[in-house]
């Protein structure tokens, strides 16, 4: 199976440009990787941040908690972890446009609509 | 074709009807008084993702009844009344939800808390206690009403908010243990008379503690650690010893690896003398000897080890992992510390149980939206039972286990 985590940026952009022009927007990733990413982010992130991202473990992930941090900051957070707390770096299966449109997500509070 | 007969004629022919009642087929008595059914081979699958809950059984391997609207399971839990007619289950969003196992169906329900993770029954099954993250702190409810019995706020010195609690366990005497994840404290809580919880607290205990366990006979209670290598155990049969830190250093200074899944530390895992649990941040299993508290081995493990689970009999430990190397499951010789058996369920593979013997293990694959029912002797699948992403699979044997 072709691994999008490996693709750089432009390559992505291309692709999605390419394979889903419907669901192209400002750098979004293609319909079938948000698919992928969405569920990786209600089920594998809600391990920890709870399933309706209400938080756990970790803290939660809605708009209201989110509001007041920078789009980069928690992008960095998505792909680098937060050492010496639980939160995992996970860039290696998650690229930078990829860690920013799930801030985008997260912050609009569509994490579930974007799944139904 | 059929023939009325009055109550005199009945009388009259009364050896002859006695005859005819003997000749019903069993099948039509069975009808008339329902033969009685155990719950000893009974259990309980959650369906994280839909709210909804499967009563299965493990001699047919069947699911007997679907039970819908307990709430959020996404890291749900399930303790049993010691008769092992209801079930106790515990949501996310802090519902805790008492199921009957017979007549499948919920007989109380309380949304306790707003985030919770996981609970325990007292070992008089007459309180059912629940650990919440938010607002931090354990509370004890009547195991027949749910009506709330005591509140324990887990607040701490040096912060205005309740720390979150983890690894709720019940201990002999009618007590709970549980830890304080931002605190980083044990609180043994005495419940022999309920209107007075007495709460003991072992601070300094370590950096934030994200489960705990107590052994099989209550004696032991161990706190896994996640800001640290090390665990923290509390021996109570002398709590006036405290909190000792045990297999302080296993990551030798080496930085952890990432965890993509918390390690779990239920299922306890005792064999051979030996104590078998996760490292965290390291692709290992450590083994202890139980008494000395020596590392006496560690084994190199596939990833991040969620949950080591020994075969009752303690021959095997059974061991999952964490994302993203999650569809496996490796089985261990604990006589030789080797992989023995590296098995292929599906993709994300969440729980494992064992029957109360041993012979078979039911495996949850959230991906494969199924459990697998193995052979723990042969590794061949017995069963298939499709489910909505299952999670935690709980069977009634439990009722009967400490801190389980």
């Amino acid at each position: 199976m072709f691994d999008w985590s490996r693709t750089s940026p432009p390559l992505l952009t291309l692709a999605a440009l390419l394979i889903a022009p419907a669901a192209f927007a400002a750098g979004d990733p293609p319909e079938e990787r948000q698919k992928v990413l969405l569920y990786r982010l209600i089920q594998d992130c809600g391990s920890c941040h709870g399933m309706t991202l209400k938080g756990g473990l970790g803290p939660a992930l809605l708009p209201e908690t989110l509001k007041d941090k920078a789009d980069e900051s928690l992008t960095d957070i998505i792909l680098n972890g937060i050492e010496g707390t639980p939160m995992p770096p996970w860039a290696f299966e998650t690229s930078a446009s990829e860690a920013a449109w799930l801030v985008r997500v997260l912050k609009k509070g569509a994490v579930h609509d974007a799944t139904h | 074709m059929t023939r009325r007969i009055d109550r005199r004629s009945a009388l009259k022919f009364g050896l002859a009807g006695l005859g005819a009642a003997m000749a019903v087929p069993v099948a039509a008595r069975a009808e008339a008084r329902p033969t009685p059914r155990a719950t000893g081979d009974l259990g309980l699958i959650i369906e994280r993702a839909v709210g909804r809950v499967r009563i299965v059984e493990t001699t047919g391997r069947t699911v007997l009844h679907t039970i819908e609207g307990l709430g959020d399971l996404s890291h749900a839990s399930a303790v049993f009344s010691r008769d092992e007619r209801f079930a106790y289950v515990f949501g996310r969003d802090g519902g805790l939800t008492q199921v009957d196992m017979l007549e499948g169906r919920i007989v109380n329900r309380v949304v306790q808390g707003g985030n919770s993770i996981g609970g325990a029954i007292s070992q008089d099954g007459r309180l059912v206690a629940v650990s919440n993250y938010k607002p931090g702190g354990v509370k004890i409810f009547d195991a027949d009403t749910l009506a709330l019995v005591a509140d324990i706020p887990a607040a701490y010195e040096g912060s205005t908010e309740q720390s979150k609690t983890v690894g709720l366990v019940d201990a002999p005497e009618q007590k709970f243990v549980f830890s304080l994840y931002d605190a980083g404290e044990t609180w043994l809580v005495d419940m022999s008379d309920p209107a007075k919880p007495a709460v003991t607290k072992f601070k300094g205990i370590g950096k934030l503690p994200y489960d705990g366990l107590i052994t099989g006979d209550g004696r032991h209670y161990v706190a896994g650690l996640f800001g640290e290598d090390g665990l923290a155990m509390l021996d109570l049969w002398a709590p006036e010893n405290g909190v000792k830190r045990i297999l302080g250093g296993y990551g030798k200074g080496d930085k952890p690896l990432p965890v993509y899944k918390m390690p779990h530390l239920e299922g306890w895992a005792e064999a051979d003398g030996k104590l078998f649990l996760p490292a965290v941040g390291r692709h290992e299993i450590l083994a202890v000897e139980r008494g000395s508290w020596r590392e006496v081995g560690r084994v190199k493990a596939h990833s991040q080890p969620v949950f080591v689970m020994a075969r009752p009999d303690g021959r095997h430990l059974w061991v999952n992992y964490a994302h993203p190397d999650n569809d496996t499951i490796e089985v261990i010789d604990v006589k030789t510390l080797s992989v023995v058996k590296t098995l292929k369920p599906g993709p994300a593979v969440l729980h494992m149980e064992f029957t109360p013997r041993g012979e078979h293990v039911w495996v949850s694959v959230r991906d494969l939206d199924m459990v697998l029912v193995y052979d723990t002797r042969t590794f061949e699948v017995l069963a298939r039972l499709p489910m909505d992403k299952p999670s935690g699979i709980f069977f009634t044997a439990r009722a009967h286990r400490t801190g389980l």
